[in-house]
């Protein structure tokens, strides 16, 4: 057989067939799903019948509603800290796990078994585990002479609290991504730096840190996506109280599709959604190939 | 003594008793196995209720020869999945659980649902024991529409009712409160936070929240929206009185962290004897008398909402069995919801402590009544609760969207917002979506 790059138009032509069930499946999958959330999103449908074509009136409601910006905002402000707080403890029990100690195995395969249970069983678990009265945490706390905390049953602490329940699942991914990336990193460079005198922070900070820069993205674009999706831990502890203070873009979004009927509303909530998420990547892509191109 | 004639006289009556049942009576027309094969699909909401029909199931299946396929789906599942399914013209299910409270107007403006009264009507359709009229009337208006189509058979109406614990009472010499201000002013007097004792619990979660606003409501005699259900009227003063006894009690005679508290966490701090009256459905009495999960076992109280200024009412939110109006199967999917709304069932929810069911003889059966774990107190309240029962909820289709705009107002006055400022808020931004509602429908 001769090599695509000499074969020419003629290997397309002879081989093209060959793509129609993957073309056909992604035109049924994800092609067709989102053209007909898009023309969901120009219309006011509503599951009793009437549909009418309502133009951009949607995405214009969707911009001056005060509650789809709070959301917004919201699930920025779970996000940061659902993404910052599992890098950072992930990155320091990355460095830990790699290093040589007794039942470092046994000690992984704990660590990483957060990540493996299912959210809505574990969310069903930490919301009892919240009662302001009756929880062990604010048993633990009044037990230590702290007064307890009000955790998901108050405005102000409910989103840094599902935010923590983010970072004890998550920073076990994090956590396998980093020991990845320091697994594959060269000898040489920490051998001439401790020849040179450099201390362990010096190490880190000049050497592992640069060289592991790359995993960190990866882990940091993959736990933005995850963490701006998250929907199943808010919805079952929460569902998006007290009052609307956890609501965020996927709660606002379940409760207009779902809850509401407004189909064409939140299939517009949808599409902006999606952009949203993709610049998001795009940025956290494009920041990697610099530090790559560094 | 017994003859050998009158042993196998008693013997063959026994044999030939399935079959005398299902040919119902000699002078009827009506054969429970006349929808014998088919085969039905039934979509059940996850509750106490729906463990009873699946329970039973077999008996059903043995009864009739129709064989049934049944799941439970949580409620806040259940409603959108069976809209969606409705909505395509073809569900996979030919009888649903409804929960009227929420889905009557959505579904019966839609006409996804069969109208029923011909089937009720018909003597070769329905047992002639099933007798219609042992239903309560308050239920049967309730699973009726505007225009008069009966598409559903009422289930179990769930009452709300007030659980008080005997013991704090007892120590603080108050007696149970004879009116909702006595009711605040006893939920003062009960408070001590530094011990850790509080007068009052209920939901504080937005949405879950409206009926512990609306059973206030009802004791002024005044409901959220007019009967037409086209203006609202949730920032009237006898609106506002309930939102700020709502607040009054939430903030400063709830336990903390109630802001966020749904049915689960305001049981929990009630069986945990901690807490001198608690607002909710009567369904949630069950853990409160099991030792296991409750340490008011020998305290707990059961009581009717006390009156209010102008009435007595006790807030009711009531489930109902309806066949598909796609189904394909329906004289089968009728089968069903008769047999599921007889006084065979309807008598084991109750005596099961399953729920308080539609039909009033089960009320008064010697038999029940001494069964009943609840004990006396219980049964009576139910009895009453039924007497004065009233919607908990507006009767129009957003009243998911209503429950969470409203729900956020009274969240907000727990913080310490004005009720009356919240209440006028909230009725501003709703009444557009009712009217916008209202004229697509």
């Amino acid at each position: 057989m001769l090599p695509p790059a000499r074969a020419g138009g003629g290997y397309a032509r002879r081989y093209g067939l060959f793509s129609v069930p993957a073309a056909v499946v992604v035109l049924a999958v994800i092609v067709l799903p989102w053209a007909f959330t898009l023309a969901m999103s120009l219309a006011d449908w509503s599951p009793t019948g009437g549909t009418s074509w309502v133009g951009l009136a949607n995405y214009r409601h969707l911009f001056t509603d005060p509650e789809f910006g709070w959301a917004v905002l919201r699930t920025f402000y779970f996000t940061a800290i659902g993404v910052i707080a599992p890098l950072v403890l992930g990155l320091i029990a990355a460095l830990c796990f790699n290093q040589r100690f007794p039942l470092r195995g046994a000690a992984r395969t704990v660590f990483i078994l957060p990540m493996m249970a299912t959210p809505v069983a574990i969310a069903l678990v930490w919301s009892m585990m919240f009662h302001p009265q009756l929880g062990v945490l604010n048993y633990l706390l009044t037990s230590i002479g702290l007064p307890p905390a009000a955790w998901t049953y108050s405005e102000t602490t409910v989103i840094p609290t599902l935010a923590m329940i983010e970072t004890w699942q998550w920073t076990p991914l994090v956590m396998l991504i980093l020991l990845g990336g320091l697994a594959a990193l060269p000898g040489d460079p920490y051998e001439a730096a401790r020849i040179d005198g450099a201390n362990a922070w010096n190490c880190f900070r000049h050497i592992t840190l640069p060289l592991l820069w790359p995993h960190i993205v990866v882990a940091a674009v993959l736990r933005t996506i995850d963490a701006l999706k998250s929907f199943d831990i808010i919805y079952v502890i929460t569902q998006g109280g007290p009052g609307t203070a956890s609501e965020t873009m996927n709660i606002y979004l379940y409760q207009q599709a779902f809850a509401y009927y407004h189909l064409g509303f939140a299939s517009a909530v949808t599409l902006v959604f999606f952009v949203v998420i993709v610049a998001v990547t795009l940025v956290m892509l494009g920041l990697r190939q610099r530090s790559l191109a560094l | 003594m017994m003859h050998r004639r009158s042993l196998l006289a008693g013997s063959a009556a026994t044999l030939a008793a399935p079959a005398i049942v299902s040919r119902a009576n000699a002078a009827s027309s009506f054969d429970w196995q006349r929808y014998k094969g088919t085969h039905i699909e039934v979509n059940l909401t996850k509750n106490p209720r729906s463990d009873v029909l699946q329970h039973h199931q077999k008996e059903f299946e043995a009864l009739t020869g129709i064989s049934v396929g049944s799941e439970q789906i949580p409620e806040q599942q259940q409603r959108p999945k069976a809209a969606i399914e409705m909505a395509s013209g073809s569900p996979s299910f030919d009888v649903i659980m409804v929960s009227l409270h929420v889905s009557k107007r959505l579904f019966g403006n839609a006409h996804w649902l069969q109208d029923v009264r011909d089937y009720i009507k018909n003597p070769e359709m329905t047992a002639p024991d099933w007798d219609f009229a042992d239903f309560g009337a308050g239920a049967v208006k309730t699973a009726t529409q505007a225009d008069g189509r009966m598409d559903s058979v009422p289930l179990n109406p769930d009452l709300w009712i007030i659980f008080w614990n005997k013991a704090l009472f007892k120590a603080k010499g108050l007696p149970f409160p004879a009116s909702m201000d006595e009711l605040v002013a006893s939920a003062y007097k009960l408070t001590d936070k530094s011990k850790g004792t509080y007068g009052y619990v209920g939901r504080g979660l937005k949405n879950a929240n409206i009926p512990c606003w609306t059973s206030w409501m009802l004791g002024q005699d005044a409901y959220t929206t007019n009967p037409e259900g086209t203006k609202l009227l949730t920032d009237t003063p006898e609106a506002i009185w309930g939102a700020e006894m709502y607040q009054k009690l939430m903030r400063d005679t709830a336990p903390p962290g109630s802001i966020g508290f749904n049915w689960y966490e305001s049981q929990t701090s009630f069986s945990q004897g901690k807490v001198g009256m608690w607002l909710d459905g009567v369904g949630f009495s069950a853990p409160l008398i099991d030792p296991k999960s409750s340490k008011v076992v020998h305290d707990v109280g059961f009581a009717v909402v006390p009156k209010g200024p102008k009435a007595q009412h006790s807030a009711s939110f009531v489930d109902s069995m309806a066949i598909t109006a796609a189904s394909k199967k329906k004289g089968a999917a009728w089968y069903y919801v008769q047999w599921a709304t007889s006084k065979k069932i309807m008598g084991d929810i109750l005596s099961t402590g399953s729920g308080t069911p539609a039909r009033l003889s089960v009320y008064s059966d010697p038999a029940l009544v001494k069964t009943n774990k609840f004990g006396p107190e219980w049964l009576d309240t139910v009895k009453k609760s039924q007497a004065v029962s009233a919607p908990g909820l507006p009767e129009i289709v957003p009243v998911t969207e209503f429950r969470d705009v409203f729900g956020v107002a009274l969240t907000n006055t727990i913080t310490g917002a004005d009720p009356a400022k919240e209440l006028r808020k909230a009725t501003a931004a709703f009444q557009p979506v009712l009217d916008k509602s209202n004229k697509k429908t």
